[in-house]
């Protein structure tokens, strides 16, 4: 599929771990047409062993990350949580009691990610606890569902939801997939797509979920992070879209304005140093050939 | 005539938008107000008001080059007016956004009571080890210039030149480095460096280096460009300070320049927030 004869799409990526990416995927990323994302908190790899390790790491978040990003024109903003995985460490879980003043902070535009790893009681407590942070910071709360028993898992999430006051509106399910869709959908929250190179989703079956469900209250991510992952898989899907007969809107709709609504909910987004009308040409796509 | 504060205030006013001008009076009369904390995190008024003024007067629409960052100019008011205390300011550069340790280092010279100077000098030098240059430039204020160490002032002007921040935002440069033969020989060793790797030399070390020789005179002022807008009186620079005074010929040589005994003029800050699509390797 020929790309010269269209612009590439500015692209906000609502979900990447930028930490754990190099300088030239930030260069990658811009001369794709990423000119924002959110990085949310998440596991290191390494298990942490103190809450000490969470505050320099969100620091991190609050200001080497979002200088690094700067460097190469994108707007870096992120989300901060105690993330499931960890919820479950004793060592870990005095974090909740340091996340209200982190959470006020300027650049953080939502709660996460929070939700469900191996859905144990600790979860349920770190996930019902942050709920409530959301509520009284008045963000967004990112949802992340389980990547095991994860059909399971989202009806346990919404059940935590329901009892919450945090309406539906101010919170995306994310990594959903085909057997998920249905029921997140119905709950009126925002739907989020994790897409991957070998698990979660890929490109094709995102363009099908969009065709039945349509482009509204979708997020596409890449959740890039330090494993196998793409960065690029914003774009993959913005070319996949416009191979599939989406028009250029609509590309605007799901990789610009659908995120650039969510976490504007925060009141917090500070987009003033992407150009306004910005048009970003074909001629320096990294993609060739209609990939 | 206005002090800088004052000059700092009214220029900020003018650029905010209405509801950011309520907001910042509003900030700037609870800055006193210790009774009761406030907001979801139970942090005095002031502090809430501190942490959260990117989005109370924000986005201010961009002004000419060389204005002080509105966010910058609103917090350093805020910390004047509060007057934290020595703790309370540690406190807050520890537990800060980048944004928010900015703001502490370019309030360090108009805090009154004066925070203790070792203290405020831990934060300087905490700043002076990041590679954010933001930050970087923030901590070479007039405080820095005024109570910095040689061996550091030099490591910093240094660090300016290796990551690209323009030797303007070093305070009091042409004071100190005046016959800093220690500093002129870094400066031409780097030069060296530079050289034989077929790179090329920073612009303003040239400058730099003839400061460090007494080589300067009103012949050879400081090399122009985009980063060092030219002096307007009417928009004090971010923290406040004055256009620089000419830079004077010195008659005596010393190798180790002593810390002013006043606070020197400060050349105009850089742009700390402006955004360059161009990479730049930290390089250390």
């Amino acid at each position: 599929m020929p790309t010269q004869s269209r612009s590439i799409p500015r692209i906000f990526d609502p979900h990447i771990h930028m930490t754990s990416r190099t300088t030239d995927d930030y260069a990658a990323m811009y001369q794709a047409g990423v000119r924002a994302l959110v990085e949310p908190s998440f596991w290191l790899g390494q298990p942490r062993t103190s809450p000490a390790t969470f505050y320099d790491y969100f620091d991190s978040l609050l200001g080497w990350e979002p200088f690094r990003a700067a460097q190469y024109g994108i707007v870096h903003h992120c989300t901060l949580a105690l993330n499931p995985k960890e919820a479950n460490d004793p060592r870990c879980t005095p974090v909740l009691e340091e996340l209200p003043r982190y959470l006020l902070k300027d650049g953080v535009v939502a709660v996460g990610e929070i939700g469900y790893d191996s859905m144990t009681p600790a979860e349920d407590t770190a996930l019902a606890a942050q709920l409530e942070l959301a509520l009284v910071h008045e963000l967004p709360a990112l949802v992340h569902t389980p990547h095991r028993d994860k059909a399971a898992g989202l009806a346990r999430t919404l059940d935590v939801l329901r009892e919450s006051k945090l309406p539906p509106e101010r919170v995306v399910l994310d990594h959903l997939n085909e057997t998920t869709v249905g029921p997140a959908a119905d709950s009126g929250c925002w739907l989020g797509f994790s897409i991957y190179p070998d698990t979660k989703m890929d490109p094709d079956r995102m363009v099908r979920i969009l065709r039945v469900h349509g482009t509204e209250r979708v997020l596409v991510n890449s959740a890039a992070d330090w494993g196998r992952s793409d960065p690029l898989k914003t774009r993959h899907v913005a070319e996949a879209m416009l191979a599939a007969g989406f028009d250029e809107d609509d590309v605007d709709r799901v990789l610009w304005r659908n995120p650039v609504a969510f976490y504007g909910q925060s009141g917090r987004l500070r987009l003033d140093a992407v150009p306004a009308g910005e048009r970003l040409f074909a001629g320096n796509s990294i993609l060739r050939g209609g990939e | 005539m206005l002090s800088p504060l004052a000059s700092l205030r009214a220029g900020l006013e003018r650029r905010l938008k209405p509801e950011g001008r309520a907001w910042l009076r509003q900030a700037l009369s609870e800055a006193t107000d210790v009774t009761e904390p406030a907001g979801p995190a139970g942090l005095p008024r002031w502090e809430l008001h501190f942490v959260t003024a990117g989005r109370r007067c924000g986005p201010a629409p961009h002004t000419e080059g060389g204005a002080p960052d509105p966010v910058d100019a609103a917090r350093v008011l805020i910390l004047h007016a509060a007057a934290p205390g020595t703790d309370a300011l540690v406190r807050l550069y520890g537990k800060g956004s980048a944004d928010e340790r900015r703001a502490v280092l370019l309030a360090l010279p108009h805090l009154d009571p004066p925070p203790r100077t070792a203290r405020a000098l831990s934060l300087v030098e905490d700043a002076l080890r990041t590679n954010d240059t933001r930050l970087v430039a923030a901590a070479l204020g007039p405080y820095a210039a005024a109570h910095l160490d040689a061996h550091q002032w030099r490591q910093g002007v240094l660090k300016c030149l290796f990551t690209g921040v323009p030797t303007a935002a070093v305070a009091g440069l042409e004071h100190r480095a005046a016959g800093d033969d220690e500093l002129a020989r870094m400066l031409e060793d780097y030069a060296r460096e530079r050289t034989a790797a077929g790179r090329t030399v920073p612009e303003d070390l040239a400058y730099v280096l003839r400061l460090a020789r007494f080589e300067e005179s009103r012949d050879t002022p400081h090399p122009p460009g985009p980063h060092r807008p030219g002096p307007d009186p009417s928009v004090p620079d971010p923290s406040g300070h004055p256009p620089p005074a000419a830079p004077h010929r010195r008659s005596q040589s010393r190798s180790q320049p002593r810390p002013p005994e006043s606070p020197p003029q400060s050349p105009r800050s850089p742009q700390p927030r402006s955004q360059s699509p161009q990479p730049r390797s930290p390089e250390s």
